[in-house]
């Protein structure tokens, strides 16, 4: 019942299906009403962004409306956007993950300290995805095992995680001297003029589409959101699937993380200060439910891109830190406003 | 069934274990050169005398220069014989510096260092400190009360961005209509605000270089890295760059390189070993680093030995000890890089 991702292919067929296999979740409204919802939501995000482009295109016509710029927007979008579609799941299944900074930080400055160096490419990514995996394991069986809320499980995550990443710095940048891993965030490694880590961006963004909407996992996990205990006697084993979703967070994370890697071409302690913050902050104004038990991808990547598009508009308009805050915190209240008044007037 | 779960769990169980073993052996930063000791000659004579406990309370060391700090701190203190330190655990919150503090107190240290997470906040404790007989010598973030410390050592931030700004228009000073761009540190501080300001005064002694765009990071490679792409996005052309701290230069100088940039000259801040190496070999956009010297920490432990042993400074003629040492941020360029090559910082 629960499955409103359908834009952009709007295939309300596939979706459908869903509400008979899994217990009903969270409607009071029945399926054709809420993909109509859904409809209007992501087109009021993409309207938010029409609008902010028009204004960036407005505002900085000369360095805004440039493939340059559209390349550096996607690109500082990447590394975020990739720790939001694993906090989509996460929050989908009426969980939280607090530690997701931690862990980039983690995994970044593991996959980055001299030793791991040593074994090059192979090792860096290796360790990072590792690293995010097993802080992920740590978090999923915390929670779905040991019986802790997630909030305090992840939060706890979060607190070991930064002093292990000092630990291992001594607050000390660390910088990356393998040149295939660096060669990754030039200019020439571009495929038809978009940078690998946007192409990673969006892979990870159609594979959790489709694990959302089109997998048992995806269902299960609306389930599990929706009502955990109705999905339980559904015979759905809720606690394994907690297990699975963080996990799924942390090797985001560790995604993220080599992305992270790439991109500022060292690892430091201090790396994803307050990711945690604008994953879910992305993936609230993309319309996912804080409570669980709806989300989806497409709004929560349209989400990043909001944030991103607008540090970029304020960056070329050389607003300072102050105006960009305040402007901030209007445009949040603003978008969330404008997507719920047009939800429900439909 | 259970048999093939636990078998499953069991080879998953050991690949877990076995990555475990594999990445716990990539968390060595080794080889880390220590930070060379500073070998310039003590303040006050270096001949033992009366024998000094010196408390010492600084910040979490969760960034280089900060780190750099507290190293400075412990070698310089362990050169004297006469120097007993106690040293406690760094922190960046104001409610547990203050307990570490009254600890140090109540364990009647001789003299007490202090780096304040935030000056302010601690200048009761330093007022206590000084009721009870022992002298403070504040180090760097200044305290509210000239009372709640003897002796302050720190640095110039003002003079920092004046430096910086006399080099850049030295530099540039037969250019017309030059362009110059800011990249500042974490705009929450007032040090920003004082590196701003310097920087700006000195830049109006040359009427034909304008300032055109300036963006606040936040010290971190991340946000050096973000910031700067969206800079060099907004600003097609310009001749110098001023970046407030070498450790988000990092970030900064490989957003450069991923832009393809180098038609313009980049001054640092801090004094990092990296951005030194990188005067060094001359062969990029970073031409010069204006220091905030992290051997300020030193010179508090000889300014607060001399306290202990109730002397004065050699080399001065009065027969105590000053009650305020700002210290000089100069430029350090290729012509004069070797001579401050052992002071920077990781």
């Amino acid at each position: 019942m629960t499955q409103p991702v359908s834009p952009p292919r709007g295939s309300t067929g596939g979706t459908g299906g869903t509400g008979e296999e899994v217990p009903k979740a969270s409607g009071k409204s029945g399926p054709r009403v809420a993909f109509a919802r859904a409809d209007v939501r992501t087109l009021s995000l993409l309207g938010v962004l029409a609008a902010l482009v028009l204004i960036g295109g407005i505002t900085a016509p000369d360095a805004f409306l440039d493939t340059r710029n559209l390349q550096l927007v996607l690109t500082q979008a990447s590394v975020i956007g990739v720790v939001t579609v694993g906090m989509t799941f996460v929050i989908v299944s009426g969980g939280i993950d607090l530690s997701v900074g931690a862990i980039v930080a983690l995994a970044s400055v593991w996959a980055t300290t001299v030793a791991t160096q040593e074994f090059g490419f192979a090792g860096i990514l290796f360790t990072a995805v590792a690293v995010g995996v097993g802080c992920g394991l740590v978090n999923g069986v915390l929670v779905a095992y040991g019986g802790m809320v997630p909030f305090i499980a992840t939060l706890a995550m979060l607190a070991s995680a930064r002093g292990l990443a000092l630990q291992i710095t001594d607050g000390s940048t660390q910088v990356v001297t393998v040149s295939s891993v660096l060669d990754l965030g030039e200019r020439d490694a571009y495929v038809l003029g978009i940078p690998p880590l946007v192409l990673v961006f969006a892979v990870v963004t159609v594979i959790g589409w489709l694990v959302l909407n089109r997998t048992t996992f995806g269902r299960r996990t609306v389930a599990v959101g929706g009502n955990a205990e109705a999905a339980r006697l559904a015979g759905i084993d809720v606690r394994r699937q907690r297990l699975y979703l963080y996990v799924l967070s942390g090797l985001c994370c560790g995604i993220a993380a080599f992305l992270l890697i790439v991109l500022s071409g060292s690892g430091q302690n201090t790396n994803g200060n307050l990711y945690e913050l604008d994953a879910i902050a992305a993936a609230i104004i993309g319309g996912t439910l804080l409570t669980g038990g709806r989300g989806t991808i497409v709004g929560s990547v349209l989400g990043v891109l909001i944030f991103t598009t607008i540090t970029n508009i304020f960056a070329l308009n050389n607003l300072q830190t102050d105006v960009q805050q305040i402007a901030k915190g209007a445009i949040i209240v603003a978008a969330v406003l404008v997507q719920r008044r047009t939800a429900s007037t439909t | 069934m259970s048999q093939f779960t636990s078998r499953r769990r069991m080879l998953f169980g050991t690949a877990a274990v076995g990555a475990g073993v594999v990445l716990a052996g990539c968390t060595s930063n080794e080889p880390s050169d220590e930070p060379a000791a500073n070998d310039q000659p003590a303040a006050s004579d270096d001949k033992p005398g009366k024998e000094v406990t010196i408390g010492y309370a600084g910040p979490q060391a969760d960034h280089g220069w900060l780190n750099a700090v507290n190293v400075q701190a412990k070698n310089r203190a362990a050169k004297y014989e006469d120097v007993t330190f106690e040293v406690t655990e760094g922190s960046n919150d104001t409610a547990t510096q203050i307990g570490q503090i009254e600890t140090l107190i109540n364990k009647k240290v001789d003299v007490l260092v202090v780096l304040p997470a935030d000056g302010k906040a601690l200048t009761q404790v330093g007022l206590k400190a000084m009721r009870a007989g022992i002298p403070v010598v504040n180090l760097d973030r200044v305290f509210n009360s000239p009372q709640a410390y003897r002796s302050y050592v720190g640095g110039d931030n003002y003079g920092m961005g004046l430096n910086a700004g006399h080099y850049i228009g030295e530099k540039l000073k037969d250019k017309e209509n030059a362009r110059v761009v800011e990249l500042a540190g974490l705009d929450n501080l007032e040090l920003t605000r004082q590196r701003t300001q310097g920087f700006d005064d000195a830049l109006k002694n040359y009427p034909n270089i304008q300032k055109v765009a300036r963006q606040a990071a936040d010290f971190t490679v991340e946000s050096g890295q973000a910031k700067m792409a969206q800079l060099l996005q907004a600003q097609s052309s310009f001749d110098a760059l001023w970046n407030h701290d070498d450790d988000q230069g990092v970030g900064a100088l490989r957003a450069i390189e991923q832009a393809g940039r180098d038609d313009f000259l980049m001054v640092g801040g801090a004094g990092a070993l990296a951005a030194m190496q990188a005067i060094e070999a001359d062969d990029g956009v970073l031409k010069a680093t204006v220091l905030y010297p992290p051997t300020m920490a030193a010179s508090a432990i000889d300014v607060a030995r001399a306290l202990g042993q109730g002397k004065g400074i050699s080399g001065l003629a009065e027969f105590e000890v000053p009650s305020s040492l700002t210290l000089y941020s100069a430029v350090v360029d290729k012509e004069n890089v070797g001579q401050y090559m052992s002071t920077g910082f990781k």
